[in-house]
């Protein structure tokens, strides 16, 4: 996309990621952090299978993993950037954007389906004033999607905000499990 | 070499005896049978994935991917029951649900596989009514355009660059009915072999931009020839329309180019298009060189060579018939060649296969034949030799050292501006305008045949020659080149034994070639 | 009453026993509960004896296929100078299954310990276990056991004094069903895409990293370490049915019923029994309508079938369905069939991995058609079309998950045919926008 197309777009996310890719890129794997890849190493025979743990280090330090974050862990890795995208963009838990300080995770599949998973996630766009799934909200706060069976399906309707697995969440319980985020 | 173990099996009722290993559908090439596939190709490892190649093998309870499946003792094989029909009637319909069908403006049409094994055992409607997938074309760099509208993931594409590129560029992107072909911004497929992906599409979802637009498939002609644009001889079709030659894609050769050929060699065909052609024959008069004759030309050649020592300056993109005719015209001179060099461009996934630093076809028969290679051409011009200039085109060459010569012929399809006091010009037919033979760097002998018309009054530089040393009283009675071709294998030791039948189309290497490996099977096993 | 709730007296506690104990977890309390006995049982004795119980006791793959444990262990041919993995599937993400996920939370410990006895069982020295990434709460309880198993000298290079090497890592996945098959989770492992592989090879030959590899789930590892405690004579008397189920299976059960959640019975037990005794039967003013017995890729059960099922791998089959991962969706009077199934088939187009043909566009067609009949504007063909979508996708992929998507329509179309046709007469006349090729 072009930048001018993407500066004219008012949306809070694609502005956040204009502003990210407009700013220099900081390497990821620096001291304990690099410390903590090169142990992962030991654990797999091959340099390519510290792959995805090395991803979710991106994600963890900068909250998504973005095109240079993807060349940085092929560098280290001794694979090419595509090679790296096409893996990235296989697996739904990485960010290839920023998203909300919250991400929430709502379960729709069938199992949580009838059991009113849908109230839920109507009840999290609304109080999150994000408005439609996978937007984030004005203030930056949150991003509310859809996401298939979180294999909680005992506890209907499991919620996973960031790294919080959250169990048996009813449209009523929302406002109050937003106000402990707060 | 060990002999490998055969396996019997029937195929579509006929027997077939093939080597243990050996898939099922290569065992039905053997017996004429062609599966259809997409994913599949010689040249790759096996993905397994388009499910086109399902067959019925008896006593199995699920159909068979006939790629990956290796042929057993005693197998029963029905490729066309009606299982096999109906599954691959269930994949072509898939593969067109979210295919925009838009083959009325698809440079693909009319070389299509999708097409073809639609028309071959397709459904006759699509009972899709949802709305199709779209996403936009993208310029993946290179001489390549991606349309994923029209691909099918047969990932052709993906494992050439991974395998036999050794440089992955390209991945696939997203899942599901969302995947689709991808690469990294800024890093595009500039590979020097990677247009290649083209070929390997079985659809119109990668392109050539070079091609975009040029062709539909069925106006062109299409002759077996042999890359001229380096030594290495990749094995290629020529296609031409409207005797322009407008695109050049390889012809498998398992000895020499496996299934490809480089980007150089196969963008660099302008050349053969060339407009400022000599058209006539000429002999210098009065007021300068005036067309003439053939008759006449060929005599004011022979009688300018008779009893003179000649120095031939031949160019490498000569046959070696040619090169061969001018070794018996020089009476005690001396053959020098000169050759554009550039930087060497390996295929890492294939043995011995490489865009050559040398950027000529017959460089290795030129010297076989005893031609000198030189950087300064004209360095051994004596004084008052006659200079026969033969398909080279002097560029950068000074008139000063042509002027050494006591006399000047060209033979060529352009006059050299360096050879202006030439007395006789002798218009030929260029490399893509005649047939003949070429020897690659490892020493293979290799036919290419003529792809288009030459212009005017030029004739093949064969026949040419032949009738110049006619004229000088030499017994020649050439009528085909193959002829000429028979005096060089009786005459050197080198090409004895060789002739254009037991060269065929796919060549055969010299006596005195060093041995060299099958390519066709790319060292490409499971990962 | 299965966990959450306090068991019910008819299940049979073997691998739930500790669940709900907050203690369970820690390396101490684990031991005190007799965890690490079975593994120093397993050091002491040869791994094809190891092998040989586990053969003898029956024990069948807890993940879906159902395959015996120890014949699969006994694949790995010892001595072949190659190293040999294990890979622990903990990647559960089949809707209605979440057995796993309570093992891990609860009972960390006891999966290291059947990790390491498999491991020492196939001649590995290394095993994996591959936790989908939405399970930070396993994930967090499995790092620390085997950071605990580690520093107690349980796990490395001299496991419990034995001289042997152990290792076992936890490696985290990033949201993909799909790599819950096999081979696709071997690739996942390696650093790829979560595609299938064909197989042949098999990962007995070639698994992960190329090495001979065996693949067990959860629950299969863990009852491992009983049945070596307490013999095989022991586990294949549990069963109150066909000889060839034996032991304990833990369900899953979800949907709509009065108390959902982790249940362990011995095999044979009546599916009818299950669902309104132990489980508590429908919610109040509701009936059951359907049954996904064995997470949604099996076939759905109408009542009838249902009710007259043994809860073993024959069983469930008698039953018109399978015993599968053991994820028992109940779907009531109350949901529409379409809206259930449509969203099954979402969630198969959403997962598939998009390699083969049917796969990639026939998930994504049955949902676009499903949703069409859902929303009133199905036409009558839509459900012949939808059958013959279903024949397509089955038997004819690399791995299952095209399969998967077809059963629940199949099914549901031949089961519960007068919903589709209800949803689709009340809108008979709506005009249908056919695609302009």
């Amino acid at each position: 996309m072009t930048p001018d197309l993407v500066a004219g777009l008012e949306s809070p996310d694609y502005a956040s990621h204009d502003r990210a890719a407009h700013e220099p890129y900081v390497a990821v794997f620096t001291g304990d952090v690099k410390r903590e890849l090169d142990e992962l190493l030991t654990r797999y025979p091959t340099k390519m299978a510290a792959l995805l743990p090395a991803l979710w280090i991106v994600q963890r330090e900068r909250g998504w993993v973005s095109e240079e974050g993807m060349a940085e862990v092929a560098g280290l890795l001794d694979l090419t950037p595509a090679y790296v995208k096409g893996v990235v963009t296989f697996y739904t838990m990485y960010h290839q954007h920023p998203v909300g300080k919250y991400f929430i995770q709502v379960c729709t599949t069938s199992p949580c389906g009838i059991c009113g998973a849908e109230d839920v996630v109507k009840a999290f766009l609304r109080h999150t004033n994000t408005g439609e799934l996978g937007l984030t909200s004005p203030d930056g706060r949150y991003t509310v999607i859809e996401v298939e069976c979180l294999g909680a399906c005992g506890f209907a309707t499991p919620v996973m905000v960031n790294e919080e697995f959250i169990e048996s969440v009813t449209p009523d319980k929302v406002p109050e499990l937003l106000a402990r985020l707060a | 070499m060990a002999e490998k173990k055969m396996v019997n099996l029937t195929i579509e009722g006929r027997p077939v005896s093939v080597a243990e290993g050996t898939t099922i559908l290569e065992a039905a090439k053997t017996a004429g049978i062609l599966i259809p596939h997409y994913c599949y190709h010689p040249g790759l490892p096996i993905a397994g994935v388009c499910r086109m190649c399902l067959v019925e093998v008896e006593k199995a309870p699920k159909l068979a991917p006939s790629c990956a499946t290796t042929v057993a003792e005693g197998q029963v094989v029905r490729v066309h029951s009606d299982k096999s029909l109906e599954a691959r009637k269930g994949v072509l319909e898939m593969l067109l649900i979210n295919h925009p069908l838009d083959c009325p403006i698809c440079d693909q049409s009319g070389e299509c596989e999708l097409q073809d094994y639609t028309y071959q055992e397709g459904r006759e409607d699509s009972r899709y009514r949802e709305p199709k997938r779209f996403n936009p074309a993208e310029d993946f760099g290179g001489d390549v355009i991606y349309v994923p509208n029209r691909c099918i993931l047969c990932t052709r594409c993906v494992r050439f660059m991974d395998d036999v590129a050794h440089e992955p560029t390209l991945n696939v992107s997203e899942r599901g009915d969302r995947a689709l072909i991808g690469k990294f911004e800024g890093k595009d497929l500039t590979h020097p072999w990677a247009a290649n992906v083209v070929d390997l599409c079985p659809v119109g979802a990668l392109l050539s931009k070079d091609f975009l637009n040029k062709a539909r498939a069925w106006e062109l002609d299409r002759t077996a020839s042999i890359c001229p644009n380096c030594t290495q001889g990749c094995n290629v079709i020529m296609e031409t329309r409207e005797n322009q030659l407008v695109r050049m894609r390889p012809r498998p050769n398992e000895n020499v180019n496996a299934f490809f050929m480089c980007d150089w060699g196969r963008l660099n065909y302008r050349w053969m298009n060339e407009k400022n052609r000599v058209e006539h024959p000429m002999v210098r008069a009065k007021n300068g060189l005036a067309a003439s004759s053939w008759e006449a030309a060929i005599s004011a050649a022979a009688r300018a060579l008779n009893g003179k020592k000649a120095f031939v300056a031949a160019s490498p993109m000569l046959s070696n018939e040619s090169l061969f005719l001018l070794t018996e015209l020089m009476q005690g001179g001396s053959g020098v060649f000169r050759v554009t060099e550039g930087d060497e461009a390996p295929l890492p996934g294939v043995d011995d296969l490489a865009l050559r630093r040398e950027r000529a076809a017959n460089v290795y028969g030129a010297e076989k034949l005893g031609f000198k290679k030189t950087k300064d051409l004209l360095g051994g011009l004596g004084q008052g030799d006659v200079l026969v200039v033969a398909g080279e085109d002097l560029a950068g060459i000074d008139a000063t050292a042509v002027a050494r010569a006591g006399d000047v012929i060209v033979i060529g399809s352009v006059l050299p501006e360096a050879a202006g006091k030439a007395s006789v010009v002798l218009p030929i037919a260029n490399y893509s305008e005649e047939e003949g033979t070429v020897t690659n760097l490892r020493g293979r002998v290799q036919r290419f045949t003529q792809a288009k018309q030459a212009p005017g009054e030029t004739r093949p530089s064969w026949l040419v020659l032949g009738d110049l040393l006619g004229a000088m009283g030499k017994q020649t009675n050439f009528f085909l080149p193959s002829e000429v071709f028979a005096k060089l294998a009786s005459s050197n030791t080198s090409f004895s034994g060789l002739s254009y039948d037991s060269l065929g189309f796919k060549g055969l290497p010299l006596l005195d070639a060093p041995p060299t490996g099958p390519k066709a099977s790319i060292a490409v096993a499971a990962r | 009453m299965g966990f959450p709730h306090h068991p019910h007296p008819r299940e049979t506690t073997v691998l739930t026993k500790h669940f709900g104990e907050a203690d369970a977890r820690t390396l101490a309390g684990w031991k005190k509960r007799g965890g690490y006995k079975a593994l120093e049982k397993a050091l002491g004795m040869q791994p094809a004896d190891i092998v040989n119980v586990v053969k003898e006791s029956g024990l069948r793959g807890r993940g879906g296929a159902g395959f015996p444990t120890g014949m699969k262990w006994s694949f790995m041919k010892p001595g072949d100078g190659k190293p040999h993995y294990l890979c622990c599937n903990a990647d559960e993400s089949e809707p209605g299954t979440f057995k796993d996920r309570e093992l891990m939370r609860w009972t960390p410990h006891a999966l290291v310990e059947g990790c390491a006895i498999g491991a020492y069982a196939i001649g590995a020295e290394t095993a994996y276990v591959y936790i989908r990434g939405e399970f930070t709460e396993p994930l967090h309880w499995m790092e620390s056991a085997v950071k605990e198993a580690y520093a107690a000298g349980i796990l490395g290079k001299n496991a419990m004094g034995s001289g042997k090497r152990i290792d076992v890592h936890v490696h985290k996945g990033a949201g993909a069903y799909i790599c819950g098959e096999e081979t696709a989770l071997m690739e996942s492992l390696e650093g790829r895409r979560g595609n299938p592989r064909i197989k042949p090879p098999f990962p007995a030959v070639s698994g992960v990293f190329g090495m001979p590899t065996t693949i067990n789930n959860v629950e299969t590892l863990i009852a491992a370490a009983p049945i070596l405690l307490n013999g095989a004579d022991w586990y294949k008397k549990m069963s109150l049915s066909s000889p060839k189920s034996t032991g304990t299976k833990l369900y899953s059960v979800c949907g709509n019923v009065q108390r959902p959640g982790t249940y362990e019975v011995v095999m044979g037990f009546p599916f009818k029994e299950f669902l309104y005794d132990l489980c508590g039967g429908p919610l109040h003013g509701r009936k059951f309508k359907a049954v996904i017995p064995g997470g949604a890729s099996v076939p759905i059960q109408n009542m009838e079938e249902a009710e007259a099922t043994l809860m073993d791998y024959e069983g469930f089959v008698a039953g018109g369905s399978m015993l599968g991962s053991g994820g028992v969706i109940v779907i009531d009077d109350a949901q529409p069939m379409v809206t259930v199934i449509a969203r099954l088939a979402r969630f198969f187009a959403h997962e598939s991995c998009g390699q083969c043909t049917q796969c990639r566009e026939g998930t994504a067609w049955t949902t676009k058609i499903l949703e069409r009949i859902r929303d009133g504007e199905g036409t009558v063909e839509d459900l012949d079309t939808l059958l013959d979508i279903g024949e397509q996708m089955t038997g004819k992929t690399i791995c299952v998950l095209s399969d998967s998507c077809a059963v629940p329509v199949i099914s549901g179309i031949k089961k519960f045919r007068g919903e589709f046709e209800a949803l689709i007469q009340g809108k008979r006349f709506h005009p249908v926008t056919a695609a302009v090729a």
